[in-house]
């Protein structure tokens, strides 16, 4: 496994706790001339690895098999899902949540982050929006394609049509269109926007006419220039500031899918905080997932630190226990509120005939993360790699538990069922997740997946912090007898 | 420094295609200690260049602050107003939707989308106000044709100072910009 690998060669430890010195984001005594050569290296890397090709296979195939399944669904309607009454919502919609909670953490870091001055932040955000853009696109087709007759998706926006009718404004899923499409478009724009100094700079590194080119239309004539950077900064704060209420409202809207109605287990005011934190645990469990491989395949490690990979363990422990105490609390006000409804629906849930996904989901999100008070787990990449992959699991099992549960078994005994998806539901999740990577595998081969102007800029700012104090310019790395270059 | 203030003529008439110089530096500190002597001299069409966003530049500059947000703040009013008037003309007005006997229109209802629209106004503000105050794209520039100017986005620090600034002199401009402590100083054709 690649991080039996990347463990030997994560010696550089900055992992130190030492209140007194800042510890150092990027190691190995760079400067910034090495940062552009680290990240653009990857890009401009003439052989493609074969490993790449590999996986591109992969998932362009599995890519297939989604548009397939999307073909048949659309040629036979979604009976060849696993819907029934009173089961209406299946996988499409447990998928949907899951991906769109991924596509939490690229913001967070991103722009909550930017906004409390974790500097940290600099080596993993660009990595984590394309990763959140991603998981948008998949999230995005499975609300389209539940509709069912898809040619009538445009029903959804209010566009003038030959029935004289627009949308329902009032309705929670018309909330959620808005919602998540202006999340897909401004994390866009977030990601392209920080990205044009990073082309620039491939431009002006760029050998073959066809790159120059590509580049050079992509990264829209910029040249530095303090003057322009001067309203670059302005603007990337204020994306900044409205990407903040903004992550923090896509998720709240989604939830109001299920708390705006009146099914047991769904009509809860605590929906909204509670669906955040989990996609932010989600969100941040598949960064660590996709940053622990990527950085050891292309020897990042001096630009994504230990320290960067505890530190999002930490975010997980503590998104983790929000998550659990979310579970609790829906307990406590089952039981508190005295409704006969609420209190069978969470019985069900927990002992009823999809009590063993209950379990997964209890484990894996709240189990798994207690690894994480521990330092030294913490910091072992190959555990937090599987912990990582346990919680997007059971955070997949949370929205399935939430959405099959209540619906299964409501108000009225007579109308209980149990649903069981189909392999088409199956191959469509499993597809998704092709379309995810190959979108991501190309992104890593051909975009700078470091945001190398806010690196160069932390680096020089620490560098200033450092001779005005005189201190030792790389304090922890050697406080594990680690090697250091210099 | 004193003494810019020459007539043009001299030097400078014979070379009308001159569009500027250029100086290189090897720190943002010495870049920064630089504009603020390019600044004093009072050159007004100069520039820096840098790889990365310079902490005290702007100052050091005398860069006066972008009306960007305002532009974003209308964008973001006009985002609101627009989302609240979709909703009320489409609900309320042109086709009435009566749900469970509540008023056609109702603020906390419509809050959801007047905000998503909101944002959504703002950010395009900001990215296509941003690209257009900075007069992107711009695909061509004189200063792409310096092979050093390449630099700019990787790990060296530059001053452009265009012959079209009132106190530029093809000599003078160069010696100052030669007692600055860069690298090396570049003429740039336009």
């Amino acid at each position: 496994m690649s991080t039996a690998a990347a463990d030997r060669l994560a010696f550089l430890d900055n992992t130190g706790d030492d209140p007194t010195e800042r510890a150092p984001l990027i190691l190995g005594g760079k400067d910034v001339g090495a940062v552009t050569e680290a990240v653009c290296a990857i890009v401009e890397e003439p052989r493609t690895p074969p490993a790449w090709y590999a996986a591109f296979a992969i998932a362009l195939a599995l890519t297939g098999v989604l548009f397939t399944m999307i073909a048949y669904l659309v040629a036979r309607g979604t009976g060849v899902w696993g819907l029934q009454v009173p089961v209406g919502w299946g996988w499409a919609i447990v998928n949907f949540v899951f991906w769109v909670g991924i596509g939490h953490a690229g913001t967070l870091i991103s722009a909550i982050l930017f906004l409390l001055r974790q500097r940290w932040r600099t080596s993993i955000n660009r990595f984590a929006e394309a990763m959140t853009i991603f998981a948008v696109a998949c999230a995005g087709i499975f609300p389209a394609i539940h509709v069912g007759r898809i040619w009538f998706a445009y029903w959804l926006f209010p566009i003038p049509n030959q029935m004289a009718m627009w949308p329902n404004f009032r309705s929670p899923l018309l909330w959620d269109v808005f919602a998540v499409s202006t999340y897909a478009t401004v994390s866009a724009l977030f990601w392209y926007m920080g990205m044009i100094p990073d082309l620039a700079t491939l431009r002006d590194r760029a050998r073959g006419r066809v790159r120059q080119i590509a580049y050079g239309l992509l990264a829209l004539g910029w040249r530095g220039s303090n003057r322009h950077w001067h309203r670059f900064e302005v603007a990337y704060l204020l994306l900044a500031a409205l990407a903040t209420p903004l992550v923090l409202s896509v998720h709240s809207v989604v939830s109001f899918d299920f708390a705006v109605s009146l099914i047991p287990g769904w009509h809860a005011t605590i929906f909204p905080p509670y669906f955040v934190a989990g996609a932010i645990f989600s969100g941040f469990a598949m960064v660590v997932t996709l940053i622990i491989p990527t950085r050891a395949i292309f020897k990042l490690h001096e630009i994504i630190t230990l320290r960067h990979l505890e530190n999002m363990a930490k975010v997980i422990l503590a998104t983790g226990m929000m998550v659990g105490l979310a579970y609790g609390t829906e307990f406590f006000i089952a039981w508190y509120s005295g409704s006969v409804y609420e209190g069978f629906t969470f019985l069900n849930r927990a002992f009823g005939p999809y009590a063993w996904a209950y379990w997964i989901m209890v484990s894996c999100n709240v189990l798994v993360p207690q690894l994480f008070w521990f330092k030294r787990l913490r910091t072992n990449l190959a555990v937090l790699w599987v912990a990582s992959i346990l919680v997007n699991v059971g955070m997949w099992f949370e929205r399935f538990v939430i959405v099959v549960s209540s619906l299964s078994r409501d108000f009225l005994p007579s109308s209980w069922g149990y649903y069981t998806p189909t392999v088409v539901d199956v191959l469509t999740f499993v597809g998704s997740f092709g379309l995810f990577f190959t979108l991501f595998l190309l992104f890593i081969r051909f975009a700078p997946m470091v945001a190398m102007a806010e690196v160069k800029g932390v680096m020089e700012m620490a560098r200033h912090e450092r001779e005005h104090r005189g201190v030792d310019p790389l304090p922890h790395a050697h406080r594990r007898g680690g090697e250091v270059t210099p | 420094m004193t003494g810019h203030a020459v007539a043009p003529g001299s030097a400078a008439a014979g070379r009308q295609s001159l569009w500027g110089l250029l100086v290189e530096f090897d720190s943002p500190d010495a870049l920064v200690a630089a504009a603020e002597e390019v600044r004093i001299a009072g050159f007004t069409r100069w520039d820096a260049h840098t790889p990365f966003a310079v902490h005290g530049l702007d100052g050091a500059m005398g860069i006066r602050r972008t009306r960007l947000p305002m532009l974003v703040a209308l964008g973001g009013a006009t985002g609101c107003l627009g989302g609240i008037l979709l909703q009320w003309w489409t609900n309320a007005v042109d086709y009435p939707f009566l749900i469970s006997g509540k008023p056609l229109f109702s603020l906390p209802a419509n809050i959801p989308v007047a905000f998503e629209t909101t944002i959504l106004l703002s950010a395009l503000t900001a990215l296509l106000g941003m690209l257009t105050l900075n007069g992107l794209p711009q695909l061509h520039h004189p200063l792409f044709a310096s092979r050093h100017f390449r630099r700019a986005t990787d790990d060296r620090y530059f001053i452009s100072v265009e012959a079209a600034d009132p106190l530029f002199d093809r000599v003078r401009t160069r010696a100052f910009l030669e007692s600055l402590g860069g690298v090396r100083v570049e003429e740039v054709e336009a």
